[in-house]
């Protein structure tokens, strides 16, 4: 049989709160029991003039504390946190913001027997955008990331726009900004 | 899809690539918003890990009884043309994708959202939310009751019109075939004209997003019947060390 070629994107447009977020919003992504360091993660989304994006929805999924992602095709042999979920989805309030409570991830299998650096994955949705970008967020100054065979595909002085900054003066609380344009525009990934 | 092989090392079973001009481009000029919500560099290329190949199933809380019928869901019936949306969600190598979460969202049949933000001129409908959600069972298939959504202006460029469109949104087996869509109707008078339709440059790709009318589905003196099948990136063939 052929392939079959798939469905194209379209974009979320401005109303996708009400099918997305506003009766199932899903800021949780790893409950107050969860095991490992938990973090509150608030992000925010700008375009290519850095103006706030108040019609965007981000989507995360990630492993729990020990690495393992609560999925099927986590080939693991260790049990899931059922405290954590993977999955968080909020849209921006009118400054662009929303924010996540999690937990930091655990290193993940990668290519050739490599352990990945903590990360979540993300999704970025927006009226304005046809289909969704992928990008990563890692934690700034963790010794994994030197190590971590996507980072290392991105350039040096690129890494940066990848990195979640600890918040001096809210501990627990990291901050990643999603620039779509521009300067310091976030690397994004064709996956 | 991946399977331990020792301690350290898994192998991965990447998905297939989009062909090129089957999805739409960043940005695409004639859509105006998308100019500064477009990245300027170019993305980088990701082989596929544990991260991109898995992903949530269905995220949230239960499914409930009127979720799959946007017409049953407040005291009074909506106004509007009564519809009936069915299919298969399928995956790029003709598997059913069972048990994932298929979320839609619609203007009234006035072609006026349930959101603060839209400023139509066209009256809400006290009886119509426009919201559904339903997950497939083991062949894939899902159904959907609600309303034919109205065509509606926009602002982006003089006289804009979209064309009749219902929003789909499909979890999938893994976090790359994630999908949001727009589902729209066949002969549509308005798709020459729509840059968000006209974004797809692949013909046959392009049709992908139109259902077809569907006698079979349509039931004798209730409603009409529309089949819309959603096909989503699959595994690729041969798996490899990873």
């Amino acid at each position: 049989m052929d392939d079959l070629i798939p469905t194209p994107s379209q974009t979320v447009g401005p109303y996708f709160r009400i099918g997305l977020t506003w009766k199932h919003p899903s800021p949780v992504v790893a409950g107050p029991q969860a095991k490992g360091e938990h973090v509150r993660l608030k992000c925010r989304v700008t375009d290519g003039d850095g103006a706030p994006i108040n019609d965007a929805m981000l989507e995360i999924w990630q492993a729990d504390a020990d690495g393992k992602y609560n999925h099927l095709d986590d080939p693991q042999q260790k049990a899931v946190d059922p405290e954590c979920r993977g999955f968080g989805r909020m849209g921006t309030d009118e400054d662009g913001r929303c924010e996540f409570q999690t937990v930091k991830p655990g290193r993940v299998p990668g290519p050739n027997g490599t352990q990945q650096a903590p990360h979540l994955n993300l999704g970025v949705y927006a009226r304005g955008m046809l289909k969704q970008l992928f990008t990563r967020i890692y934690f700034a100054g963790d010794p994994a990331n030197a190590e971590d065979s996507v980072l290392a595909l991105v350039p040096a002085e690129r890494r940066d726009t990848l990195m979640a900054k600890p918040d001096p003066a809210e501990p627990g609380t990291w901050r990643f900004d999603v620039r779509l344009q521009g300067e310091q525009e976030t690397v994004f990934f064709d996956i | 899809m991946s399977q331990v092989t020792n301690e350290r090392s898994i192998i991965i079973k990447p998905y297939q690539r989009h062909t090129p001009g089957t999805q739409p481009p960043m940005p695409y000029e004639p859509y105006k918003s998308t100019v500064r919500r477009s990245p300027s560099k170019p993305l980088i290329f990701l082989p596929h890990t544990l991260s991109e190949v898995t992903g949530p199933v269905y995220g949230h809380d239960p499914i409930a009884e009127t979720d799959n019928d946007l017409t049953r869901q407040h005291k009074g019936e909506p106004l509007g043309e009564r519809i009936i949306v069915t299919g298969r969600v399928l995956d790029s190598n003709g598997r059913p994708v069972p048990n994932t979460l298929v979320e839609i969202w619609q203007a009234n049949a006035a072609g006026r959202y349930l959101h603060q933000k839209d400023q139509h001129p066209a009256p809400l409908d006290p009886n119509f939310s426009g919201a559904g959600r339903t997950l497939t069972d083991e062949n894939g298939a899902y159904r959907f009751v609600t309303i034919k959504p109205g065509a509606y202006p926009w602002f982006n460029h003089y006289n804009a019109w979209r064309p009749q469109h219902i929003h789909f949104s499909i979890f999938g087996t893994a976090f790359l075939s994630r999908l949001v869509t727009q589902m729209y109707f066949p002969g549509d008078p308005l798709f020459d004209y729509d840059p968000i339709y006209q974004s797809i440059p692949d013909e046959k790709a392009r049709q992908r997003m139109v259902s077809k009318f569907d006698l079979e589905t349509t039931q004798p003196q209730w409603a009409l019947g529309y089949k819309f099948d959603i096909v989503l990136r699959g595994p690729e063939a041969t798996p490899f060390e990873a």
